[in-house]
């Protein structure tokens, strides 16, 4: 049994009086592909969030490769993809200087990867149009081009296919397979059908 | 002494203690306070330059102190908050800011009434009045930004990183005002210049302050276990405290039949 | 990250321009509100234009992480492996640089109009050039801290112009002392520590407050 990646132990979560989730245990190992599941407003994205480190659980702790990831932050995060509703792409920026700064932001440069990258998600040809000229679903690509230049362990997707069209849904789940078998973990919502050749864990909340 | 702070620092706990503390200190405040009021008024002589108006004193220079503490008060429990996450002391934060602001404004009340008979104004623009104001707009803001943020824990995580910022600030702005006044006040105005104060009239002031002060944990405790019962009003305990006493239709009744049994 | 700031600052140029007018318009109001005298107007040029860049400084930083905010931007810059702190910083200083610049090149005009003494133009300058970092980088805390709320502009307001009292008042006096043909160093020296402090300290609990806000 290989040793987990993300351990998460006795997560509980609340808004004041709004109790989201409690005594939530569960871990990933590399190459697994963990649905997290459950009605809306059963705290799917506060989960993935508190996965992230973006918000603290009210109780319990999140371990990355057994150290907690507020103390093992910088590794942590190193080795963290995480794509929410918004993932950071500026409207008036074009799909390449946004790609450009989001990989910055993590100390890469890749000029070459980053046109191989837009091109697998089918934006070729719109590399230099700002991102508000483009339709919701070419904006989502242009954020889900990070998964094509990504090295990092840890992939978070939270409803990675809101707007995205067949071709592009089958694109990245093939992107998502090869990222599980290379020894990834994936974490993702999504109220779409998969096929993934990997094996897939669920996490129902609520 | 780890293990007494977080037993303090749990709300149940302090619920309960507190209720056995709160008639003494009540009844301890009511005390100083008759007696300080009966000192200033009768005891003390009358100022030979102000007459009688110099009695506001006992009021203003308490209260003065007083909104000073409380801002102090405030950000300690604001920084308890930021380390340790203690929910008491956010709830501590949540109580004290209107009640440090009212006193605030107290005092620059009381600076008026005393100021118009003494210089025939309602307002001047000294360094410690115009301290007290700013104070005041720093508990404003404390104020404003807590209850622009739902969630109760996220209201006092921000209060209490600006109350900090406050108090880091504080010095710094009595400094640019001190050297404001200077630039452009003749000293002619000082409130409480007074070269030798005999002891029959500073001694009711020590009595007034320390009644003040008593006051405050009244008020504290107060506001501390209402809002204890109103955030933990889905526990266990609260929800057997509320239910054991006959039907009771107000909050104030409630809460006067749980502090007979705490105690 | 210097870069990508400073490309969407040209894209929009209108967030550079419209602190800029206002600025023009505030001053322009004194002497409409009050009087048109040259003599009263040298009186009080120094500090009516410190206000009002005080004014148009604040209402700017509303949207100084705003955006970020609302496109995501922010969660990835909490999440990247390099410290917040110093992308904070960065963010500031930028902003700093293309917002505020404007209206302290822009304020030796509006210092003729309102009939400045010669020997002020100086100590106006460098008061501006020490002070608005100081208050870029206090006020960045404060737009952390209502970054998440809606209507955030005027609480922001709010919390922060208390903190700015002090960079007023020695601006002022150094402005005054300039006027009188006196030296104004002690002020620009205690201008220069607070930026010093505020250099030192305020990156961090923005940073902070940027981790409270995303919290909510």
């Amino acid at each position: 049994m290989p040793q987990a990646l993300l351990r998460a132990e006795n997560l509980l979560f609340e808004y004041d009086d709004l109790l989201l989730f409690e005594d939530l245990n569960f871990s990933a190992r590399p190459g697994e592909v963990i649905y997290v599941e459950g009605p809306n407003g059963s705290g799917k994205t506060t989960l993935l969030k508190i996965l992230c480190g973006l918000i603290d659980p009210v109780e319990g702790q999140v371990y990355w490769q057994d150290q907690r990831i507020n103390s093992a932050a910088s590794h942590y995060r190193e080795n963290l993809l995480y794509l929410g509703h918004h993932a950071g792409i500026k409207s008036s920026l074009t799909a390449r200087e946004n790609l450009k700064w989001l990989l910055s932001l993590r100390g890469v440069r890749g000029r070459v990867e980053i046109e191989h990258a837009l091109a697998l998600s089918g934006l070729a040809g719109f590399e230099d149009i700002p991102c508000g000229y483009l339709s919701a679903g070419q904006k989502r690509r242009v954020s889900l081009a990070r998964m094509f230049i990504s090295n990092e362990k840890v992939w978070i997707l939270d409803e990675p296919f809101t707007a995205i069209d067949k071709g592009g849904v089958a694109t990245l789940e093939s992107a998502i397979n090869q990222h599980a078998e290379q020894g990834g973990v994936v974490f993702i919502t999504t109220h779409q059908q998969m096929n993934l050749t990997v094996p897939t864990e669920h996490l129902v909340l609520g | 002494m780890w293990t007494w702070f977080h037993k303090l620092s749990s709300p149940k706990w302090f619920y309960q203690i507190s209720g056995r503390w709160l008639p003494w200190i009540a009844c301890a405040a009511v005390l100083f306070l008759t007696a300080g009021l009966i000192m200033a008024l009768a005891y003390a002589p009358a100022d030979y330059q102000q007459g009688n108006s110099f009695r506001i004193m006992y009021i203003h220079v308490p209260s003065a102190i007083l909104a000073q503490s409380c801002y102090m008060m405030m950000a300690v429990a604001g920084g308890i908050v930021l380390i340790w996450r203690i929910k008491l002391a956010e709830m501590a934060l949540k109580c004290i800011a209107p009640f440090g602001a009212s006193i605030t404004f107290l005092a620059l009340v009381t600076g008026g009434i005393w100021g118009y008979p003494t210089w025939g104004t309602w307002w001047v623009w000294d360094a410690r009045g115009t301290s007290m104001l700013i104070l005041l707009f720093l508990y404003f803001g404390v104020i404003a930004l807590q209850s622009a943020i739902s969630t109760a824990s996220g209201a006092a995580r921000a209060g209490s990183l600006l109350a900090l910022v406050g108090l880091v600030n504080i010095p710094i702005i009595k400094y640019s005002v001190e050297w404001w006044n200077t630039l452009h006040q003749p000293a002619t105005f000082k409130l409480t210049e007074k070269p030798s104060m005999p002891v029959e009239m500073w001694s009711p002031l020590l009595v007034m302050v320390i009644a003040f002060y008593l006051v405050f944990g009244v008020v504290l405790i107060l506001r501390l276990r209402n809002e204890i019962l109103e955030r933990e009003h889905k526990t266990n305990w609260v929800r057997k405290l509320i239910e054991t006493p006959i039907e009771s239709s107000t909050t104030s009744v409630e809460k006067t039949s749980a502090t007979k049994r705490g105690a | 990250m210097i870069g990508r700031e400073l490309l969407i600052a040209a894209r929009y140029p209108a967030e550079i321009l419209n602190p800029l007018v206002f600025f023009l318009m505030v001053v322009a109001l004194f002497p409409l509100g009050i009087s048109p005298e040259p003599e009263f107007l040298s009186l009080i040029a120094g500090p009516v234009i410190w206000i009002a860049a005080l004014l148009a400084l604040m209402l700017s930083l509303d949207s100084l992480f705003k955006n970020d905010f609302d496109d995501g931007s922010l969660e990835q810059l909490l999440i990247s492996p390099s410290p917040i702190a110093m992308m904070v910083l960065v963010k500031v200083i930028t902003h700093w640089f293309t917002t505020v610049f404007p209206i302290i090149l822009l304020a030796p005009v509006l210092a003729l109009m309102l009939h400045l003494p010669a020997e002020g133009y100086g100590a106006l300058f460098l008061t501006l050039l020490l002070g608005t970092p100081t208050i870029s980088l206090i006020g960045g805390i404060g737009a952390a801290l209502t970054v998440g709320l809606h209507r955030g502009g005027v609480l922001l307001s709010l919390i922060v112009l208390p903190l700015f009292i002090p960079i007023l008042v020695f601006s002022a006096s150094a402005i005054e002392a300039a006027n009188m043909g006196m030296l104004y160093n002690p002020q620009l020296a205690i201008l220069a520590a607070m930026l010093l402090l505020a250099l030192l300290a305020a990156p961090f609990a923005t940073a902070f407050a940027l981790k409270i806000s995303i919290n909510n």
